[in-house]
């Protein structure tokens, strides 16, 4: 593959990133953000590319088990920290609560937020077991539903806070439909 | 798609390798912190720095703590203090209630996990929160650079928006504000909707000495007073005995501290408007706050 930051003289460095309990090491370009990494060298899609302003949440991922927004961070930024996307909140016993509950509540339609809504409900659980409806109002507070379906993606996440069953947020054991492109991939650039 | 111009990415591992680095790579380098007000920034090419040198991994800017010193009690937050970290502390809840009340309206909670307060203060936007309530309590900024360090009131430390006195080679380490028992704090903002800037927002920190007001400070954001303060009110109501007049006065004289700018999130003389009312309600809940004021001048 043709080395395209060579032909604009833009620097590249190689990074190494744990996600999703896998580390991967890719050559990138500083200036590469995070949520382009994901999607674009990892083929992990499920994070979604929205306003790219930080306003919207579509591509809110957890860093060292925070929520953040991942078109506001460098790929660079993310060297030596464990990122952790949509992809990785099913594990071998099936769906997490929140996924069911979005499913049972009818939390999405057109589903383009929902990543971000999940991530985002997901830390706010680990955080509150028990969130009332105004403490879920504040935590999506930075997600942004165009279809406008708060009602049901707030009663979505009180589903999974009361069908919780022990569902913890342990890393993660390697599935490889939720790990990143295999190894093959690494050398490649850009 | 917004991507940021090319540039040179290094990892600082403490305050001298940061140094080092901002020296190694010229006038054109900068620091990144949280990066939310700079990485969009750059997507904007309103910054086109040619190297960043991240400061994420430096250890010893991120605690909140009272350090007990012959002057009294100081509470110093490093800057790389995440805005969720200021919102949830509570030594800043304790002695004063503005920096939460404005932390909530900062940006989500989701920008909160990155954004930090250092970063805030050097972004030096004109309608910083943080900026305002500092600005309130008479706070310290502390800079770092080769030559050693050097400490600048916050009132000073605005060069005008988006400009501060910090060199190319240095970098802010801290903000101090020293303890000072008596007093209360309170925050206003009025915004167009969550997670945006203010249309206009005040700050008021006061202390009580029985009836009257022995100091306070007003903190004004998005309404383009100078040094984010209104000195002028501040100068009215030291020493006066805090009553409902008193209160309105205050709030007219902050309003006429004001020079705002009419854009899409309103007119100046509403914006003016607001920082007089604003500056009244939260110097109507500080004095609340203090725990002795009863009121019963109103």
């Amino acid at each position: 593959m043709t080395d395209i930051s060579e032909m604009l003289e833009t620097p590249t460095m190689e990074v190494t990133v744990n996600v999703n309990g896998t580390d991967v090491t890719k050559t990138i370009e500083p200036r590469l953000l995070l949520v382009h990494f994901l999607r674009d060298h990892l083929d992990l899609t499920g994070t979604h590319w929205g306003c790219d302003t930080s306003n919207c949440g579509a591509c809110v991922v957890w860093v060292d088990k925070q929520p953040v927004k991942s078109c506001t961070m460098l790929a660079a930024m993310a060297g030596g920290h464990e990122v952790r996307t949509v992809e990785d909140l099913e594990t071998d016993d099936g769906l997490d609560p929140v996924q069911e509950g979005f499913m049972k509540c009818h939390g999405l339609q057109c589903g383009f937020c929902t990543p971000g809504m999940m991530m985002t409900g997901r830390a706010l659980l680990d955080a509150n077991p028990d969130p009332s409806e105004a403490e879920i109002r504040e935590a999506i507070s930075g997600n942004l539903c165009r279809c406008t379906g708060y009602e049901n993606i707030i009663r979505s996440i009180r589903w999974a806070a009361e069908h919780s069953n022990g569902h913890g947020t342990e890393f993660p054991s390697g599935n490889s439909r939720r790990s990143p492109a295999s190894d093959e991939r690494s050398e490649e650039r850009l | 798609m917004q991507v940021p111009a090319p540039f040179v990415y290094e990892r600082a591992s403490s305050v001298e390798h940061a140094l080092e680095l901002l020296a190694k790579h010229g006038s054109e380098a900068r620091l990144v912190a949280g990066g939310h007000s700079l990485l969009p920034m750059m997507k904007l090419r309103f910054a086109d720095p040619t190297a960043l040198i991240d400061i994420n991994d430096v250890d010893g800017l991120s605690d909140i703590r009272i350090d007990s010193g012959a002057d009294g009690d100081l509470i110093r937050i490093g800057a790389m203090v995440r805005h969720a970290e200021l919102l949830d502390s509570e030594i800043m809840a304790e002695h004063y209630p503005i920096f939460a009340e404005a932390e909530r309206v900062i940006a989500d909670p989701v920008v909160r996990n990155r954004g930090t307060v250092g970063g805030s203060l050097c972004q030096a936007d004109p309608a910083e929160d943080l900026s305002a309530a500092f600005a309130a309590v008479r706070a310290t900024v502390h800079i770092i650079g080769a030559d050693g360090t050097r400490s600048v009131p916050v009132r000073e430390f605005h060069d005008g928006p988006y400009q501060t006195v910090v060199g190319e080679n240095e970098m802010v380490t801290e903000i101090t504000v020293p303890v000072r028992p008596g007093g209360c704090s309170a925050y206003e903002k009025v915004e167009r909707r969550v997670g945006d800037w203010a249309i206009a927002a005040a700050g008021v920190a006061l202390w009580l000495d029985g009836d009257t007001i022995s100091e306070i400070g007003i903190g004004l954001a998005a309404v383009e007073a100078p040094h984010f303060v209104a000195v002028a009110a501040e100068d009215a109501a030291r020493g006066q005995v805090a009553d409902e007049a008193l209160v309105e006065h205050v709030g007219e004289l902050a309003a006429q501290a004001t020079n705002p700018n009419t854009d899409q999130r309103g007119p100046a003389d509403y914006k003016r408007h607001l920082a007089g009312e604003l500056t009244k309600r939260a110097m109507r809940r500080a004095l609340v706050g203090t725990g002795t004021y009863d009121g019963s001048h109103a």
